[in-house]
């Protein structure tokens, strides 16, 4: 059973995520938003790693460097100009969209354990994460054509 | 002054009591500083309330003001700021011709000369950097023919999406959550629900000082018979609290909770209309699920509102038969502002109190001409509220317009206001234009404000009556008319219209701002798919006319009305049009809602985060005209009181001032009673800080800090106050404005920022 695997994967991936939404929000404090909003998203991937332990506890746990992979190619130190917000964005989203995938996969073997806690914070975790991307791309599309075209 | 006036309104702001139950008696208050040789119709442009008045004129100067006793909106009435600031017209600090900067100083120019340099500056950016480098940012001030000349040049002329009116800070929470619950905007009540209504629930709305007139209402309701009960949420004590039945002075920064609170006692008690529910509404049992743990002793724990009071507020609101909710900028300007408004929208809804007489919501406007910039398109959202995200929306304006739909900006939501702030101090908007409005006074976080009005890559164009903070950082300044000096309409919060006719003339060459506007377009050479000019009005009539077709069809339909019908009687409420000759009193009248994806003015967006809803999961819902209960948990405030910053700020109006007092300040009476900026505390706090009554206080946060005289009052323990109002033309010895310490940050919805709350710490100077 390599169920174990995932979970650790989902775990990291939700920690390296909580800590890129803070990078990031230190790096645009100047943006109106990007404080407020980046600190209550990680604060949602802390919750979402938080609700991964009760599964690792139960399941087991494997090791795999995935995650910190992802974030250490993404984030290599603050970016600066015009593009850097739609940048960090950016990198955001595909962090966020390597959790909801976990998440995603992991609901399917949840449900497949008859394990109906674990489908249940599956399916609030993705929602959770969806909810993520959503506002990244909401914020990324908004800012898409000022950074690309006047910038 | 030499002349009459019915009241001293100064000192008694609400008048004599005229006490009714179901038609309001009028009561006709007038103050002249003549014997006036006409009288021409007008209204009130010193709230949003829009009271109907005459303008009195003596040799082509306005002498006085009288209210209108045939109109719906105020009887007669008027409030202290309606009667005394109408004298700023004739102040002589009033511009009275275009200014160039020419190094340190401003030179006089004509027109021409003004003008040729704006179109020069416009055409020299757009070429180079595209109109994507040109923002407008405009009022709450203007009328709506004005609104909707700029909406037009501005998204088929220059085709920028940098467009935003001061709305963003004072009623664009009251246009997300309308646009959120019911699909668009548009207030579903009409002031008429005060006349019969049970019961009254005002939060963060100081109705005594905001909307004078609608508190003698609410007055005379409460000494005639069967007087409706009255419910107030307001962390301080204000005179509306004083008239309180259940008076919630809950933690600044927790009305979420609050509200969640009231929500979950209504629905344990079974205080709800489980029909309306189900035939009208979608999203029950999230909002039954999210307000579950809100028990009243959890609401204590957060808000810190005692118990029995959370339970006799509740038991007003859950049993009453009839209901008027009216919100403002206590719950707009504080945290999660579009997330709580929504939620005194689902008390209505979860009751079916809503769509016939005596119940009604007011998500309260404060500008008297902000309902007309939501309106218009002025505030960067689509005109006739149109919805930016749907094709067929936009195909509609081009055909109007005869343009290309590619010109019209929908490539991306509308900038707010701190965003195109935010462009201008990156330097990827490069030109300004502010119209009407005081950003270096009203704008939080002031010291960054001023950095960037004073960039020099930056042009700024500003169009003002007075030499305001922001017109004397300006590169151009062009002298604007005035209310009274110009025609045109504007709505108030019950949808009412008023025509405003001219009475006099501006002064010097001061051009109203519908002229203005006409001619930059003119010299811009903004033409139409077939060569013709793009803008094909001169006169306000012939742009209201150009209105009345952009409306029909929409919600704020006003195919109806007509300068003739405008006039001589009262105002009339929108939508007037052929199902509706005389306008409608209520809207949604069967319960049915303007949710249809083809129909609505947004797909909505998620309250915590503003992540926008996409056309397909918005159709995925089968709304078919049913309203959106959306639900939110309490989330706290990023920036809470600590060690190094003690206490709360909170901040606001009061009653004898508007906004930055460019018209109040230059009022006599006005400014004699209310000279200065003041910090209002409790005498306890005051002793733990060693204040006297009167001392100079400094309150300072992480951004900066202001001066102002010490106050006491029954201000909750730990919380301070300041008025918003004072700047420094009048007075620049000393920093006083609010907003040198407030907060920048917003709503995730409706992008209005967190004036109510920022953490500070006092010391006596």
């Amino acid at each position: 059973m390599h169920i174990a695997l995932y979970l650790k994967m989902v775990r990291d991936s939700e920690r390296q995520l909580a800590k890129a939404f803070v990078t990031v929000a230190n790096h645009h404090q100047q943006e109106p938003d990007m404080e407020e909003l980046c600190r209550l998203l990680a604060s949602w991937s802390r919750i979402k790693a938080q609700s991964a332990e009760r599964f690792i506890q139960k399941y087991g746990e494997e090791h795999d460097r995935e995650p910190a992979r992802l974030y250490s190619d993404l984030f290599q130190g603050p970016r600066r100009g015009g593009l850097a917000l739609l940048r960090d964005l950016h990198d955001l989203w595909l962090l966020g969209t390597e959790a909801e995938i976990c998440w995603t996969l992991l609901g399917q073997a949840a449900q497949a354990l008859r394990d109906t806690d674990f489908v249940e914070t599956c399916q609030q975790n993705t929602s959770q994460t969806r909810r993520q991307l959503s506002w990244l791309e909401t914020r990324s599309k908004q800012a898409a054509p000022q950074s690309l075209i006047a910038a | 002054m030499n002349g009459r006036e019915t009241r001293n309104s100064v000192e008694d702001v609400w008048g004599l009591r005229t006490p009714y139950e179901g038609l309001w008696p009028s009561r006709v208050d007038q103050r002249v500083s003549a014997e006036p040789e006409q009288w021409i119709q007008s209204a009130c442009v010193l709230c949003s309330n829009g009271c109907a008045l005459d303008i009195g004129v003596k040799n082509g100067k306005i002498v006085g003001v009288r209210g209108r006793a045939e109109d719906r909106v105020n009887q007669g009435r008027l409030g202290p700021k309606g009667l005394h600031a109408w004298e700023a017209n004739h102040h002589p600090d009033r511009l009275t011709t275009p200014l160039i900067r020419r190094g340190d100083r401003f030179c006089e120019v004509g027109w021409d000369e003004a003008m040729e340099l704006i179109v020069r500056r416009s055409k020299e950016i757009r070429d180079r950097h595209t109109s994507s480098a040109i923002g407008f940012y405009t009022s709450g001030q203007l009328f709506l023919e004005e609104y909707y000349t700029l909406a037009v040049l501005g998204k088929a002329g220059l085709g920028t999406p940098h467009m935003d009116g001061n709305t963003r800070l004072c009623t664009a929470t009251a246009g997300a959550a309308l646009k959120e619950s019911f699909g668009t905007d548009g207030q579903p009540g009409s002031y008429t629900d005060l006349d019969t209504t049970e019961a009254l629930f005002s939060i963060g709305h100081n109705m005594a000082e905001q909307q004078t007139v609608l508190w003698m209402r609410v007055l005379d309701r409460r000494r005639g018979p069967n007087p409706p009960k009255l419910v107030i949420v307001d962390p301080r004590p204000v005179a509306s609290t004083l008239e309180a039945d259940v008076h919630l002075a809950p933690k600044p920064g927790t009305n979420v909770a609050v509200l969640n609170g009231l929500l979950h006692i209504m629905i344990e008690r079974g205080w709800i209309d489980e029909r309306y529910i189900h035939q009208h509404t979608v999203g029950f049992d999230r909002l039954k699920q999210t307000v579950g743990k809100w028990t009243p002793d959890a609401v204590e724990r957060v808000a810190d509102v005692p118990t029995p009071k959370l339970r006799a507020a509740a038991e007003i609101l859950g049993t009453t038969r009839t209901l008027v909710s009216t919100v403002l900028q206590g719950v707009y300007q504080s945290m999660q502002a579009t997330a709580a408004a929504c939620q005194v929208n689902n008390l209505h809804l979860i009751r079916g109190l809503l769509g016939r007489d005596g119940c009604g919501i007011y998500q309260m406007n404060g500008q008297p001409t902000a309902q007309n910039t939501r309106e218009t398109g002025a505030n960067g959202d689509l005109p006739g509220f149109r919805n930016w995200e749907n094709p067929r929306h936009i195909q509609e304006l081009a055909r109007l317009w005869n343009v290309s739909a590619d010109v019209i900006p929908h490539w991306a939501p509308p900038t707010h206001a701190m965003q195109i702030f935010r462009y201008c101090e990156q330097g990827s908007i490069r030109m300004l234009w502010v119209s009407g409005t005081n950003p270096a006074v009203s704008l939080p976080d002031l010291p960054r404000i001023r950095k960037i009005l004073d960039k020099k890559e930056l042009f700024v164009v500003v169009q003002d009556a007075f030499m305001t903070e922001t017109a004397s950082r300006a590169d151009v300044v062009l002298p604007a008319a005035l209310w009274g000096e110009k025609a045109g309409c504007f709505t108030n919060v019950d949808r009412t219209v008023h025509l405003s006719h001219k009475a006099v003339d501006p002064p010097g060459q001061a051009r109203s701002d519908l002229d203005i506007f006409v001619d930059y377009a003119r010299r811009m050479d903004f033409r139409d798919r077939d060569g013709a000019p793009l803008i094909k009005w001169r006169t306000p009539e012939e742009a209201f006319e150009a209105w009345k077709a952009c409306s029909k069809g929409r919600p704020c339909d006003y195919s109806g009305m007509s300068y003739a019908k405008l006039t001589g009687k009262s105002g009339i409420q929108w939508p007037c049009n052929e199902q509706f000759p005389d306008g409608a009193r209520h809207l949604y009248v069967n319960g049915h809602f303007n949710t249809d994806p083809e129909y609505c003015e947004t797909f909505g967006h998620d309250l915590d985060t503003g992540a926008t809803v996409t056309a397909t999961q918005y159709r995925a819902d089968h709304l078919r005209g049913r309203a959106i209960i959306k639900a939110s948990d309490y989330i706290a405030p990023y920036e809470e009181p600590d060690e190094s910053y003690p206490l709360w700020l909170t901040t606001g109006r009061i009653v004898y001032h508007f906004h930055t007092r460019t018209k109040t300040g230059r009022a006599p009476a006005l400014e004699e009673i209310a000279p200065d900026a003041f910090v209002e505390m409790n005498s306890e706090d005051a002793m733990a800080y060693g204040i006297q009554e009167g001392d100079m206080v400094e309150v300072r946060s992480r951004r900066g800090y202001a001066l102002a005289p010490a106050r006491f009052s029954a201000i909750r323990k730990g919380v301070v106050f300041m008025p918003f109002h004072y700047g420094y033309w009048d007075d620049n010895t000393r920093p006083r404005a609010a907003n040198e310490v407030t907060l920048p940050e917003w709503d995730p919805v409706s992008k209005q920022p967190h004036y109510k709350l920022c953490a500070v710490r006092i010391r006596r100077t």
